[in-house]
């Protein structure tokens, strides 16, 4: 996620990895179809999501308004730009 | 010691931070709630509010009773207390009374709220007490292991229901609104902003406010009568679901996977408990009488 990678869609997501229950919340209710899980899988046997689309994702943070597990948000780049500069 | 929610190095690079942890015990989490159990997510939409409201978090109590949305208070960062089984509203009623500049919440599940509970819930909304009740409905006893509920709708089974559920059910926005809350709305695990505004607005409403979120509870109601996980519960409410304001809350029971009527059906004022307490001493006491909580009601 650093300045040098190329940055793809308006926006990205934040995963708790070891925080998620592989419910799927997120992955159905995601706007644009973004996300999707991962192959691996956490400590407690569960697989999280993993921004499998990253042109598609608007950083809308639908997904964090869903995830029960508070595992998982979305931010726009031009916010995410904002805050580190503020830092 | 680090915890499970502390910053990653990835967030910490660009000072980003999820933005309802300041409104949750960082330290509790993760949570008991089952996979694709829904009532994490009310509690996410209850962290909007709580930031949309601009409120100071200092002044607000939570309450819960017992069960698996009982929990709730422990996960809040906010002063909560965790009472005994139906008592959250008779313990939220002498807080408030005892503490007028707080807003007090109850947040509890339907069987706690209605079953045990249901007494209080009906004298507080006849009182209009002050408080705003979340009642999460998932339609059983989650955490005592599925017993058949006042909510459960006829057709599914339950443990104590082995051959399908008999019983009439309640319709809770009608009974609240007829006992006279002032606010009565009923939103859905797939409405996430509606149910954070509608929060905002009850946690700024003076009187008996009543929420109903319907959550699934994937463990002891989805799969145990084969519909599938949590999030397959969401999709129904998703595609069942209509948004009528202001119906007539007659009209909004509850059906075994049938349609559902969301929306806010009720929203006006009357005189609160303490209101009415204040207006009628200082009618019979005259000047003998100072009024309590004075400007908060
Ligand atoms: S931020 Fe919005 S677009 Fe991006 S993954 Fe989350 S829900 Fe999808
Ligand atoms: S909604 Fe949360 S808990 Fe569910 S799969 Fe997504 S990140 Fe994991």
């Amino acid at each position: 996620m650093s300045d040098d990678q190329q940055r793809k869609g308006r926006g990205t997501v934040f995963v708790k990895e070891e925080v998620c229950k592989g419910c799927s919340y997120c992955i159905d209710f995601c706007p644009t179809h973004a996300l999707e899980f991962a192959r691996e899988f956490n400590a407690k046997g569960y697989h999280y999501p993993v921004l499998g689309r990253p042109d598609d994702c608007t950083g809308c943070d639908n997904c964090g308004l869903y995830c029960p597990d508070f595992a998982i948000y979305g931010a726009r780049w031009k916010d995410i730009d904002e805050k580190k500069k503020a830092k | 010691m680090s915890l499970l929610m502390d910053q990653s190095a990835e967030e910490l690079e660009c000072g980003m931070d999820n933005p309802v942890l300041p409104f949750l015990r960082k330290d509790r989490i993760p949570h008991i709630w089952c996979p694709g159990c829904g009532i994490g997510t009310t509690v996410n939409s209850f962290c909007r509010a709580l930031g949309d409201s601009g409120m100071d978090l200092d002044k607000i109590a939570i309450v819960s009773g017992i069960g698996c949305t009982g929990r709730t208070a422990g996960y809040l960062n906010l002063d909560s207390f965790h009472t005994t089984h139906g008592r959250a509203i008779p313990f939220a009623t002498g807080l408030k009374l005892a503490n007028p500049d707080l807003k007090v919440v109850v947040y509890s599940g339907d069987g706690d709220l209605t079953a045990i509970g249901g007494n209080h819930f009906m004298h507080a909304a006849r009182r209009n007490m002050d408080i705003m009740v979340v009642c999460i409905n998932n339609f059983t006893y989650g955490m005592t292991g599925g017993q058949v509920a006042p909510t459960t709708p006829l057709g599914p089974t339950q443990t104590t229901m082995p051959f399908g559920n008999f019983e009439s059910s309640f319709n809770l926005p009608f009974l609240a609104d007829a006992c006279g809350a002032v606010y009565v709305a009923r939103w859905t695990v797939y409405h996430v902003r509606q149910l954070a505004k509608a929060m905002k607005e009850g946690l700024q409403k003076k009187g008996f406010v009543f929420i109903e979120a319907m959550a699934p509870c994937p463990t002891l109601y989805s799969r145990r009568n084969r519909l599938g996980d949590g999030v397959d519960q969401v999709k129904y409410f998703k595609e069942r679901s209509t948004i009528k304001n202001g119906v007539d809350t007659k009209d909004v029971g509850l059906t075994y996977q049938g349609d559902i009527v969301v929306g806010k059906f009720v929203d006006r004022d009357r005189p609160t408990w303490m209101d009415s307490m204040n207006d009628h001493f200082g009618k019979v006491l005259g000047d003998k009488y100072e009024t309590y909580g004075a400007h908060h009601g």
